[in-house]
């Protein structure tokens, strides 16, 4: 399952898409929304998608995946729109037969993900925005 | 010359001033149409990269354009 969504994600939901009664493991990933930035306060988060490239995108990285590891389940849901901190903004779930697949499943897809889905996040602080990694001077090592 | 609709995203919706703008190039390829782009809106020169999507799927500069197409500009990706 991929979602692309402004509606808030419910994980416990995702987990039940994913389950699987010949699954020795289901790995979970959240990533969720933080308060700070560069030693500034981030007051909310916009996030924006190219949706149809963005779910073509993570559909081409659930192939790869599928093909290297034994997925029995897999899901893969990112929010988008105005998002404030500790909300979460995307959530990776695969089970596995076994728990090695799992992790190295999971870490590969949401890795891939966040490289290649066409999605932007813009940070709102309170003097200001700035669109993440958009530009070289603002790159931190 | 060729016409083209573009689509932009994140910041670069911000530099060209709306979600779609229309070029005319002489050439017919994605790396003409890149050079088209930097010279109307130079800012975008200002990014730490900018892919161009053909299709739902990122393109090469040798990649050949119809009007058809759905051309969308693909500044640096911060998604997660």
């Amino acid at each position: 399952m991929i979602k692309i969504t402004e509606k808030s994600i419910d994980v416990q939901k995702i987990i039940d898409t994913v389950s699987s009664l010949s699954a020795g493991a289901l790995n979970v990933f959240v990533g969720t929304v933080r308060n700070n930035a560069n030693g500034k306060n981030v007051l909310w988060l916009e996030y924006e998608a190219y949706e149809t490239m963005a779910v073509a995108q993570i559909r081409k990285i659930m192939d790869d995946a599928s093909h290297r590891w034994p997925l029995l389940g897999w899901a893969v849901s990112h929010r988008i729109g105005t998002l404030k901190p500790g909300e979460v903004s995307v959530v990776v779930a695969v089970s596995t037969p076994h728990r090695k697949d799992s992790f190295e499943a999971c870490q590969y897809i949401i890795d891939s993900v966040k490289a290649a889905a066409p999605i932007w996040k813009k940070e709102v602080f309170e003097d200001g925005e700035e669109w993440v990694s958009a530009r070289p001077e603002m790159m931190k090592a | 010359m060729n016409r083209y609709k573009i689509t932009a995203f994140g910041i670069t919706k911000e530099l060209l001033g709306g979600r779609e703008a229309n070029i005319e190039i002489k050439g017919d390829t994605v790396g003409a149409l890149r050079t088209a782009l930097n010279e109307k809106f130079p800012q975008l020169l200002d990014l730490r990269s900018l892919l161009i999507a053909v299709n739902n799927d990122y393109a090469d500069e040798d990649v050949r354009l119809t009007p058809a197409d759905e051309i969308a500009l693909i500044p640096p990706v911060s998604g997660g």
